[in-house]
């Protein structure tokens, strides 16, 4: 196997989980108390994982850079979390979610993980329930379910939009239970500066007091990461505005391998860019997509007019609209994956159709979906031949009650009502399925550094379906890292508290403090945000949607000289003791600055379209995605070698023995 | 638009701090505030000054980060929004804006305009949860059913995002609304009934040593809350702590 042990149990695909757990050691609870863990990161997964793994009776320390565990960026996830509950009785089950899931990840992620994240997928909802998650609910009083994209049953579970809040305030919830039994210590507004390893495994971390400035060193015998995507490498992504690569690229710096960088999640329904004052870009839930069509105008000279405001797109006759996903894609319709839906919002608008004033948007129109809505609601509630209009009141009324903060929000940002009018959304950076390479267990390339959620690399392939990352957040932090993790700390009952005035500690946190006073030596006059908007062109442009040999040849020589320019020359003002958000920037645009350039390499190297990695020189004549399954079934993992680009790739190749691969087909 | 602002500065906690004019142009309508307040910063950094600090985080109206104080109003004029999603549509030309943090003895400055909203964690962590292991090991999901009313009212609570707007919209400071909004979400649960008498105690405990002032009923936190949370939960509160009281 090499280095890269990926660790799968032997046996049948549905019992591997099972067996796995049988087979590894425990921690008897009076030693559970002398074991020490650091999870970093509070979001649904280091939340989580922080909870049970305190429950278990471990001593947890948490670090967050909020104010509060609660603000973790999970918290913006709208749409859902899926589970193989079949409440509906369509034909779900764990086989179905699994299948669904490396098919919609493109036959890029490991059949037993993915399987083992099925498996556990509907007692999270159980686990939810039980802490008083308030997920919406049928007049019955038993839980509802809508739809996502990439598949054909109802198995997403949602609290309206605002279901990632509702779960990590479940994940809160069981942290503070912890916190008042003195279980979890939470370190917030404290920021993972480096790993420490002693004698090859990771025992702690140095972290900075983001109040005070003052660095402080954290021993444990275990470091769990669980910070999140690098999707703020693009500068303008849905990622909150703190939200960085920092924790995991030290680490990888440390020896941890970093898998799939070029796998990033373009999310196809986001409030276009308004203009060069933008500083992030706002999700609307795919959710919307279950009763919102897409559309374009027909007609070049239509969508001129629009983008001139000389015509509304309510004027457009049904006939001279395109609906361009159920064109393409009559099986799936409008609910086809996320990079499908964005590669296809992008190609109508590179061809002249876009409906804004910067040629980026499409249409996201309701009005069909009000109509339905009010005729159902009309007959239901006993209102014979009701006219157009109590038709439209009642359908709103509906599309309010499933969706209403979300129409808020846009109406709010835009200054339109999406009631009236349809809105106008384009692709924006969401998700990054690339991160931390783990095996089974977790585990990263470093002993005793374990990645959880989003930070990892594991189960979501080359495109992650809507509804999954707060599944795979959860699965790992409630069910899969607190049993793996204590077979390998299983060993270290004997080792008793890791000091932290050891040399090892001493080297990093150096370290650390020369880092940051190189970073605040800066002799220019630019700041650190326009590095990273200049980075975020780069990376839009170069490797965004659509990616091509040469312009990631040019992206890679362009991110290496800005980040020799932005060493030299970024001005950081301030101290280094004492509340500092430039200097806090600095130091995570820093590691986008490294990042980005692997990422490139990454996208360069393979040769083949899979998922949201998408190379113009493979696709079919229709344009869709062509992927090279006898070169390319593999994991890319990178190991550090100094320069990005000098980085070494390891290859974990995957072994597909209960699903036969085939070209994605969602027509 | 040409703005004129006037920003509180203070250096850390324990320094005076005090209001500073800053003038600013070229603000669009389709910037929200904290766009508006980045660009003043670019200025400032380009110029060797410190920055304006203030929280911020998701920029999507819910993470709970960013606060401010607006012309006296927590989150500005708007309804219905935190500062993040407040645009500058809601401005004209020439307009003052006064731009504090958030006021409160329970929020201490920390920089500029961030303050330490610790005191909410403390509040949450005295019982703002249901005491079940997270092992996965309870019942099935249905096997409890739940008036769809009563789901979709704890659901309305649940969506405070834990932002402090109430505290600095209270003439007493009070986090009544706060407080209430989680009491309410498990009370209206059966999951939640079971060590009721328990939390509202414990709570409202933590609540009280924390400094916050207390409830006069004038409503101005239900009017600034950016979620809309309702006053009717702070009678739920007091029901619930009332009945604790004679059962306990």
């Amino acid at each position: 196997m090499g280095i890269l042990d990926s660790k799968i149990p032997s046996g049948p695909l549905a019992d591997k989980w099972t067996k796995h757990k049988n087979d590894i050691n425990l921690v008897n609870p009076a030693n559970k108390r002398n074991i020490d863990i650091i999870v970093v990161g509070t979001g649904l997964a280091g939340g989580a994982a922080a909870a049970t793994l305190a429950e278990l009776g471990y001593n947890v320390k948490t670090f967050c850079y909020q104010d509060s565990p609660r603000r973790a960026h999970s918290i913006a996830a709208q749409g859902g979390i899926n589970a193989a509950k079949n409440y509906q009785g369509d034909g779900d089950s764990n086989y179905r979610l699994f299948y669904d899931t490396i098919k919609g990840g493109d036959y890029r992620s490991r059949e037993a993980n993915v399987y083992r994240l099925a498996e556990v997928s509907g007692n999270i909802i159980d686990q939810c329930v039980a802490q008083g998650v308030p997920f919406a609910r049928e007049y019955g009083g038993m839980l509802d379910n809508r739809s996502f994209g990439g598949v054909l049953v109802s198995r997403t579970f949602y609290a309206k939009g605002q279901t990632g809040q509702q779960l990590l305030l479940g994940a809160y919830a069981a942290m503070n239970r912890q916190i008042n039994r003195g279980k979890i210590q939470s370190f917030t507004r404290h920021e993972m500066m480096d790993l420490v390893l002693v004698d090859g495994k990771a025992r702690g971390i140095i972290a900075r007091n983001l109040v005070t400035g003052e660095i402080e060193r954290h021993s444990g015998h275990a470091v769990v990461l669980a910070t999140g995507g690098y999707g703020n490498v693009f500068f303008l992504s849905t990622n909150a505005m703190g939200s960085n690569v920092m924790a995991a690229w030290r680490a990888h710096r440390k020896g941890a391998f970093f898998a799939n960088p070029c796998f990033t999640q373009i999310h196809p329904t986001c409030i276009p860019v308004s203009g060069d004052h933008q500083s992030k870009l706002t999700l609307m839930s795919e959710s919307l997509r279950n009763d919102g069509r897409i559309w374009v105008p027909k007609k070049m000279e239509d969508a001129v007019a629009i983008r001139e405001g000389k015509l509304k797109p309510t004027q457009i006759a049904e006939e001279d609209r395109d609906y361009y996903l159920e064109r393409r894609y009559p099986a799936f319709g409008n609910l086809v994956p996320r990079d499908v839906a964005s590669r296809a919002a992008k190609e109508r608008c590179d061809a002249g159709f876009g409906v804004n004033k910067t040629g980026e948007a499409v249409y996201l129109d309701f009005a069909s979906a009000i109509k339905r809505y009010g005729k159902e609601k009309a007959l239901t509630s006993g209102i014979k031949n009701p006219d157009e209009a109590t038709i439209i009141k009642l359908g709103e009324e509906v599309i309010e009650a499933k969706y209403g903060n979300l129409f808020q929000m846009y109406e709010k940002i835009v200054d339109q009502n999406p009631y009236k009018t349809p809105m106008m959304i384009y692709p924006a950076v969401h998700y990054t399925m690339g991160g931390l390479w783990v095996d089974y267990n977790l585990q990263t390339t470093i002993p005793g550094c374990y990645s959880a959620g989003e930070a990892n690399f594991s189960d979501h392939g080359a495109n992650r379906l809507g509804a999954s990352a707060l599944m795979q957040g959860l699965a790992d932090g409630y069910f899969v890292l607190p049993y793996t993790i204590g077979d390998y700390l299983s060993d270290d009952i004997r080792t008793g508290k890791i000091p932290t005035d050891s040399a090892a500690f001493d080297e990093a946190e150096k370290q650390v403090r020369d880092r940051m006073e190189k970073l605040m030596s800066g002799t220019g006059i630019h700041s650190v945000d326009y590095y990273h908007k200049k980075l975020g062109k780069i990376m839009w442009n170069k490797c965004g949607m659509a990616r091509n040999a040469k312009g990631l040849e040019e992206a890679i020589k362009e991110i290496s000289a800005l980040r020799k320019d932005f060493w030299e020359n970024v001005k950081v003002p301030g101290t280094i003791d004492s509340k500092n958000q430039e200097l806090e920037k600095a130091g995570r645009v820093a590691d986008f600055l490294e990042l980005g350039e692997l990422f490139a390499k990454d996208a360069l190297h393979r040769n083949e379209s899979c998922g949201g990695h998408f190379r113009e020189e493979y696709q079919t004549e229709e344009g869709e995605a062509l992927r090279d399954d006898k070169n390319f079934k593999y994991v890319a993992a990178w190991e550090y070698a100094g320069e990005p680009k000098d980085a070494k790739l390891h290859k974990e190749d995957l072994v597909y023995e209960n699903i036969e691969l085939k070209t994605r087909s969602y027509k | 638009m040409k703005l004129y602002l006037k920003i509180w500065r203070q250096k850390d906690a324990s320094s005076p701090g005090k209001i500073v004019d800053y003038t600013l142009d070229g603000v669009e309508g389709d910037m929200s505030f904290l766009e508006m307040l980045d660009i003043l910063n670019e200025e400032l950094v380009s110029k060797g000054e410190e920055p304006v600090e203030f929280d911020h985080d998701c920029r999507e109206g819910i993470c709970g980060t960013c606060s401010l104080q607006i012309n006296g109003e927590p989150h500005g004029p708007d309804r219905l929004v935190t500062t993040c999603q407040l645009h500058m549509r809601k401005f004209k030309d020439g307009d003052t804006i006064v731009i504090e943090p958030f006021r409160a003895k329970a929020f201490p400055v920390i920089k500029d305009l961030i303050v330490d909203r610790s005191s909410f964690e403390r509040i949450q962590q005295a019982g703002g949860f249901i005491s079940v292991n997270t092992s996965g090991n309870t019942v099935d999901a249905n096997a409890i059913p739940i008036n769809k009313h009563d789901a979709d009212e704890a659901m309305d609570a649940a969506t405070c995002i834990g932002c402090g707007a109430c505290v600095a919209a209270c003439k007493n400071a009070s986090a009544m609304l706060f407080t209430s909004a989680k009491v309410s979400q498990f009370a209206l649960l059966p999951q939640g009934r079971i060590e009721a008498v328990e939390r509202v105690q414990n709570m409202v405990r933590q609540m009280d040593l924390e400094g916050f002032g207390n409830c006069t009923n004038t409503g101005a936190c239900e009017v600034e809350c950016p979620k809309g949370i309702s006053l009717t939960n702070i009678a739920r509160m007091n029901r619930e702590y009332l009945s604790a009281t004679l059962k306990g």
